[in-house]
């Protein structure tokens, strides 16, 4: 069932990698019922442009706020009446940015590395091996899953702080050694895809487990790797719980991403004696907005497949 | 998964003979051995990170934890007895399941007929997809400082659209009645991921179900109802659990809107309580009340998943997976 991309209707990252694809499996032929009415297909498109505009209408409006001076920023106009384009070397020069983002970008390049390593490593053992207990196992992974955060918050900053790392970065990717429940999920549905024969050839010539996980599984899983390190990139820049739990408190220069719009907010706040000006509030988070975007540019079909999955995993 | 491996090759009595030989065998010993040294990461983990990290906190919940000198104090029952007698216990409860009533059935429905209508219309859906997906890319922090000004009850521009249309907006950030709406609004921009999951659902329903229906005189409603919905009973039923599950957890929103610094706009109608138990466990250090907090919540959610799972067999037509 891994092997057809159901949102597109393409052969799955799997079928692509190996040039394989099973008899039988390809979709249906996927002809709508019946071609619609000109009105019915008026309607449709209206409903897609307005719904397109509303969702673009935040985003448009951030640009305009950022290049507005501060008077004017809720005016709502579109086009700003006074273009203050200098918005931007002000928040420079006013925030640490660029320590925000370079702290993000290599907090979130170790949380996505480590975690696409370790849930590989576990996923092929969960895929290839057969070991008993493993259905129990892999039942505990799917039920991780559904553990809800909160619970685990506390005791885990306390594990943390009694290995004195609060403060540091490690506690912000340090779980990833271990694997992610979604990933390890997602990185075994694609394993299976992959004909058995590929491996028991591999092991024939003499390479060891080792070798068939550099050999075979790391080449071939390029696409998966690229799911799970795009989602975990993104869940790491946008962690601000993480942030705060673990970086609060300390110099405004060691925050992340979140921590740090989040400390802007409050700065340029007028009830925090800030003089409101929210103008370079939107600045900040155009330009961190914006990695994501360019994520999104690069990855699209990565992240709608790794979506999909989610849903197919029930 | 696996039965289909073993089936797979049995062809010729060569391959049948050595599937009978694995099976008496059971399992390899290096290859057991190795399969444990691949998974052992995640058992690591799990050992400390989760069952560790889960019994630690039950430890802590009978405690008085003293961060500064790292000294536990029993509490008994204490932590747990001050859950009933805390009214902000019950507030922020009350708070986040009204939340999590509100925002479910509309971010099911909205993304469900995003999803229908992307998937009806075919050519240029892709465009569109790509659109509505920009929200979900969008970082937390970025959307919520756009909807504090989108959302003000003065000058926003969601309250001067609402103006031109004659109506007189609330103020969604003050007026303890429209705090809620307020996130859902955010939330609903970002509903991007459900809809995608919807739409590769709807793919998946066999377009010859609607033809015979229509063959039947079924119109589009009746087909409806009587074919995607059923069909796609499955997905909806996992989207509801885990958007419930997310919404019982709500935080970003209502911490970046409402509790980035002391004072709140809607100090009563804004506590959720992954605030509230946020609050508690690091802005007062009151860790064993925190920890007891976390219990509380999860034997919510495992109940409340557990009588959705109940209602959801009812009504989830699994056949649709089979086929």
């Amino acid at each position: 069932m891994a092997l057809t991309d159901s949102s597109t209707g393409q052969p799955s990252l799997a079928a692509q990698a190996t040039g394989v694809e099973l008899a039988g499996t390809s979709p249906l032929k996927r002809r709508s019922v019946r071609p619609l009415p000109l009105i019915g297909k008026v309607v449709l498109w209206l409903i897609l442009i307005a719904f397109g505009l509303l969702f673009l209408y935040p985003f448009a409006w951030l640009l305009a706020a950022s290049l507005k001076p501060r008077g004017e920023v809720f005016d709502n106009a579109l086009i700003p009446h006074t273009l203050q384009p200098s918005n931007y070397a002000t928040v420079w020069d006013q925030l640490p940015l660029l320590s925000w983002l370079g702290n993000s970008l290599v907090i979130a390049v170790l949380a996505a590395g480590l975690v696409t390593l370790s849930s590989s490593l576990v996923a092929f053992g969960f895929a290839y091996f057969r070991f008993p207990g493993r259905k129990l196992l892999f039942g505990l992974v799917l039920a991780t899953m559904m553990l809800p955060g909160a619970v685990t918050l506390v005791p885990q900053y306390l594990i943390w702080k009694n290995l004195g790392l609060v403060g540091t970065w490690i506690p912000l990717f340090g779980m990833n050694l271990f694997g992610s429940a979604f990933y390890i999920f997602l990185q075994r549905q694609f394993l299976l895809g992959l004909p058995r024969e590929l491996f028991e050839a591999a092991r024939i010539d003499g390479a060891s487990y080792l070798g068939l996980f550099r050999r075979i599984v790391v080449p071939l899983s390029l696409p998966s790797f690229i799911i799970i390190f795009l989602f975990e990139f993104q869940a790491s820049w946008n962690n601000l719980q993480g942030a705060l739990v673990y970086l609060n408190g300390g110099s405004p220069s060691n925050f992340t991403v979140p921590l740090g719009i989040s400390y802007a907010m409050t700065t340029f706040s007028p009830t925090n004696g800030g003089h409101g000006d929210y103008q370079y509030v939107m600045v900040a988070s155009l330009l961190v907005t914006l990695p994501m975007l360019l994520l999104f540019a690069f990855g699209q079909r990565y992240f709608i497949e790794g979506i999909a999955t989610q849903g197919r995993k029930g | 998964m696996t039965t289909a491996q073993v089936q797979g090759p049995a062809g010729t009595d060569a391959e049948r003979l050595k599937l009978l030989q694995r099976r008496a065998k059971r399992f390899n010993r290096r290859e057991a051995v190795a399969g444990f040294l691949f998974i052992s990461p995640w058992i690591v983990g799990f050992l400390v990170f989760t069952i560790g990290a889960m019994l630690y906190s039950l430890v802590i919940s009978f405690t008085h934890y003293n961060l500064a000198t790292g000294i536990m104090r029993p509490a008994g029952a204490s932590n747990y007895a001050n859950l009933l007698s805390d009214p902000d216990v019950a507030l922020s409860l009350g708070n986040t399941l009204f939340y999590a009533v509100l925002a479910v059935p509309l971010e099911i429905v909205f993304a469900l007929f995003l999803a229908m209508v992307l998937n009806r219309v075919g050519r240029g859906a892709g465009v569109f997809r790509t659109l509505f997906y920009l929200p979900k890319m969008t970082p937390a922090v970025a959307t919520a400082s756009v909807f504090l000004l989108l959302l003000n009850g003065n000058t926003g521009a969601i309250n001067t659209a609402l103006g031109f249309l004659g109506i007189q907006g609330p103020q969604w950030l003050i007026d303890p009645a429209w705090v809620k709406p307020s996130i859902v609004l955010m939330t609903l921009w970002g509903v991007s991921g459900t809809m995608v999951i919807f739409l590769a659902s709807l793919k998946n329903v066999p377009k010859d179900l609607y033809e015979v229906a229509e063959l039947d005189g079924a119109g589009p409603v009746r087909r409806f109802f009587s074919i995607t919905i059923p069909m796609i009973s499955p997905t909806i039923f996992f989207n509801v659990i885990v958007l419930t599950i997310a919404a019982l957890q709500v935080f970003d929103q209502a911490y970046l809107l409402f509790w980035r610094d002391q004072g709140s706009s809607a100090p009563e109608a804004s506590l959720f309580y992954g605030v509230y138990l946020f609050q508690e466990a690091f802005r007062t250090f009151n860790f064993g009340f925190a920890a007891a907090m976390a219990w509380l919540l999860f034997v919510i959610i495992l109940l409340i998943t557990l009588v959705q799972t109940r209602v959801g067999n009812r009504f989830v037509y699994y056949e649709a997976e089979n086929s």
